[in-house]
């Protein structure tokens, strides 16, 4: 039950792009068509996986254990940065269409604050293996819907008709809090 | 007890950093994408500035259509006929000399010369000027905010104190990012043979033309009537325009310009060295 709570809790009411602002790098950047962004959810939800796979051990038989969890952030990010080489290198040699259109946005995972927060918020909450591996799923999940979202709407506002002004990233940032308005709605969801 | 700590931590960082290292080393084994190796010599003969001038994005996706055979070698501008032998030689082909293009900044309306009908204090960038319609009275000069200068990767332009960007023949490579920066299309990109240009845009009729600007071309025609070729020089929409097949570019058209805005071979001596010296002088 609990692992299902932090599935809807991670992916939908705590958004990280939507409530806690993590990752609009990304989220703004590759949000211009449906294509692109659902690949970038998808590379972004593997490594966030992965990462929650592979940052807890680190954190629970290495850090922890020597008694030096003040590492933490130097290790996830070595850990993060190492990941999204070998995600990189991986759909380079399995995709290259995917790697060209991807482009610069894949190794800017490393640098996606949206990644070291899940595994900053995961020791945190002090959740075990199988709820940290949910845990970053679910944010990846969360994150794919939400730039999967953005992406829809942007491709709409090709044909709509806006004022200079607004147009590009101010309309795109601006969709952006209407939408973290949107989901506050999520909030009442689970109790507690 | 610091001591321990300090040795647990560089042991327990050096040891994760070497198991992720060695992880990734074997990865990068089994991983490896084959690559035309011709690619990496190709791009590493390219000059690497990403100026755009051959059409594609950068040297690295040059390289890459080069090895390909999809682009012929001579497409740099910015490397000249130096680099495309270079490159002819890697990829076994032959190519052809092309001509230096040098870029030509063809308004001549700076501040002294030009007429304001109104100041501008928007954003100071030629783009944004260039949608109020610009503070010149002419609508076809020079915005004087530099954007050209900016687009340029090899230091070949500056503003002058007049407020005009200024090309160092020099240094100009002819990619042409200036003359795409520019939102008025004053610069023009042309082979260094072309010696006589018309420095101005103006489509304005000749009265408003010399009331905006005192260097404006008033399409009186006297540069049309002594050019020797006929058909040299034409009238098109109120403005002098040189036909670069059949004009001679000595200055012998130009004589007669009352306003002085056509003449023959002066700008190229421009160079970074004689601009610095001419500036400290005015200044």
């Amino acid at each position: 039950m609990k692992l299902i709570f932090i599935f809807i809790s991670a992916s939908l009411i705590n958004n990280f792009v939507l409530t806690y602002f993590l990752g609009i790098c990304p989220f703004v950047g590759v949000s211009n068509k449906t294509e692109n962004a659902l690949n970038m959810g998808l590379a972004t939800t593997f490594v966030m996986t992965l990462t929650a796979a592979v940052t807890w051990p680190i954190y629970t038989y290495i850090l922890v254990r020597f008694n030096v969890p003040f590492l933490e952030y130097v290790a996830f990010i070595i850990a993060i940065a190492a990941l999204v080489q070998l995600v990189e290198m991986y759909i380079r040699k399995s995709s290259p269409a995917l790697y060209r259109a991807l482009g610069i946005y894949l190794p800017l995972i490393t640098t996606n604050c949206a990644v070291l927060g899940l595994a900053l918020f995961m020791v945190l909450r002090d959740y075990n293996y199988i709820e940290s591996i949910v845990f970053g799923f679910a944010t990846g999940v969360g994150f794919t819907l939400a730039i999967l979202m953005m992406s829809g709407i942007r491709e709409e506002l090709d044909f709509a008709d806006i004022p200079k002004p607004f147009q590009g990233i101010s309309i795109t940032l601006i969709l952006a809090g209407m939408m973290a308005l949107a989901f506050m709605g999520f909030a009442g969801l689970i109790r507690g | 007890m610091l001591a321990r700590l300090m040795i647990i931590s560089v042991v327990s960082m050096g040891g994760i950093g070497a198991v992720l290292a060695g992880f990734l080393a074997f990865a990068d084994k089994k991983l490896r994408v084959e690559e035309d190796p011709r690619i990496e010599e190709l791009s590493g003969i390219l000059p690497g500035s990403n100026c755009g001038g051959c059409g594609y994005p950068g040297c690295r996706a040059l390289a890459e259509k080069l090895a390909k055979g999809e682009a012929p070698p001579n497409v740099c501008v910015a490397g000249g006929n130096a680099v495309a032998k270079k490159l002819a030689a890697v990829l076994g082909v032959e190519t052809k000399d092309h001509k230096r293009m040098l870029a030509v900044v063809l308004c001549k309306g700076g501040r002294a010369e030009a007429e304001r009908r109104a100041s501008y204090r928007g954003d100071e960038t030629c783009t944004a000027s260039n949608l109020t319609g610009g503070d010149k009275s002419c609508s076809y000069g020079c915005l004087g905010y530099g954007e050209c200068v900016d687009a340029c990767k090899y230091d070949a332009m500056a503003m002058n104190p007049n407020g005009l960007p200024a090309v160092f023949y020099d240094k100009c490579v002819g990619c042409g990012a200036c003359a795409r920066a520019c939102p008025r299309n004053i610069i023009e990109m042309h082979p260094e043979d072309h010696k006589l240009f018309v420095y101005c845009r103006s489509r304005d009729k000749g009265a408003y033309a010399k009331k905006a600007c005192s260097v404006a071309c008033i399409a009186c025609g006297l540069c049309v009537k002594d050019c020797t070729v006929p058909g040299g020089i034409e009238l098109i929409d109120n403005l002098a325009t040189v036909n670069y097949k059949l004009a001679p570019q000595n200055g012998e058209s130009a004589k007669r310009c009352p306003t002085k805005c056509i003449f023959s071979g002066i700008e190229e001596q421009m160079t970074m060295k004689n601009y610095h010296a001419s500036a400290r002088k005015t200044a």
